[in-house]
């Protein structure tokens, strides 16, 4: 029987996640300074790119999702879906209005 | 491994579980947000030009410096995990304190922010916000509610973590049983996510 009291997570070193933190800080200098720029209708698909990739490495690394059991990785899949259907769905409606 | 298996024996324990039903209540959060991402969506695919204008009165700057305090506690967050999985009891609770810590200058750059923006007479219902266009209205009728609900998260994940720091310092929280600890930090870290969405979608659309 799986022994549900060990705790999955390999223990990381500290390193791994100054680097993430690190990352996370450029990616906001990136988007602080893309949206500066005059891009048009692209600035909201590049500040969207960004917020996802940051939001990645927060799940992944922050929250262990890495090194969770398979179980948790589809519910979080599913969960994002669903809302990303949400979405489609809504602007689908609008478009046609 | 078979020490815990020693241990499990003795008290009930299902961290695999908690942290499932940690994970679960998370979904009904980012249903609550994702649904006002969706009102937030509509109306400014309706309104683009209002709420372009709209934003340009919000302090990018001070947005900016929130998001990296805000991800800066995330950081310390995690590294409390890491340092209770080694047994570092006291930089654990020094950790979790330090994340209180930027929980308290994030709230404290909102109130003055929020402050700022009441004393211009920017606030729902205010005549000022009433005789400009209906999508600045909507506009920061969005902020207001969105930044606002995302405070309200701040402050109890600061609750919750101090409550943490208490257990830690009890022994409570052990380098072999810290999942209350780690469901913490999965709510923590989810309203940085939150954030990490509001900020280019509020301060970044000039």
């Amino acid at each position: 029987m799986e022994n549900n009291n060990s705790h999955s997570q390999n223990s990381l070193g500290y390193g791994i996640y100054i680097l993430v933190w690190l990352a996370l800080v450029t990616l906001t200098t990136v988007t602080v300074t893309v949206s500066g720029m005059d891009l048009r209708s692209l600035t909201v698909t590049v500040a969207l790119v960004i917020a996802s990739l940051k939001t990645y490495l927060v799940i992944n690394i922050f929250m262990h999702l890495r090194s969770e059991g398979r179980t948790f990785k589809v519910f979080v899949l599913v969960a994002l879906l669903f809302l990303l259907v949400s979405f489609i769905l809504l602007f689908a409606d609008y478009s046609f209005h | 491994m078979s020490t815990q298996e020693h241990a499990a024996a003795h008290t009930h324990r299902d961290d695999y579980g908690a942290r499932m039903g940690m994970w679960l209540f998370l979904f009904t959060e980012l249903i609550l947000f994702g649904g006002m991402f969706l009102v937030y969506s509509v109306y400014r695919f309706t309104n683009q030009a209002e709420f372009h204008l709209a934003a340009t009165e919000l302090n990018t700057i001070i947005g900016t410096f929130n998001t990296v305090i805000l991800l800066t506690s995330s950081l310390t967050m995690a590294l409390s995990i890491a340092a209770i999985q080694k047994n570092n009891k006291s930089l654990s609770i020094f950790f979790q304190l330090l994340t209180i810590l930027l929980g308290l200058f994030f709230m404290v750059n909102k109130y003055f922010e929020w402050s700022a923006k009441i004393n211009h007479g920017l606030f729902p219902g205010s005549d000022e916000l009433l005789a400009k266009s209906s999508g600045e209205i909507l506009f920061y009728g969005l902020y207001y509610a969105m930044t606002g609900l995302h405070g309200l998260h701040v402050l109890v994940g600061m609750v919750l973590i101090g409550v943490m720091a208490g257990f830690t310092s009890r022994g409570s929280i052990t380098y072999d049983n810290y999942v209350k600890l780690e469901n913490t930090g999965l709510y923590w870290h989810l309203v940085d996510i939150i954030w990490i969405f509001l900020f280019p979608l509020f301060y970044l659309i000039t």
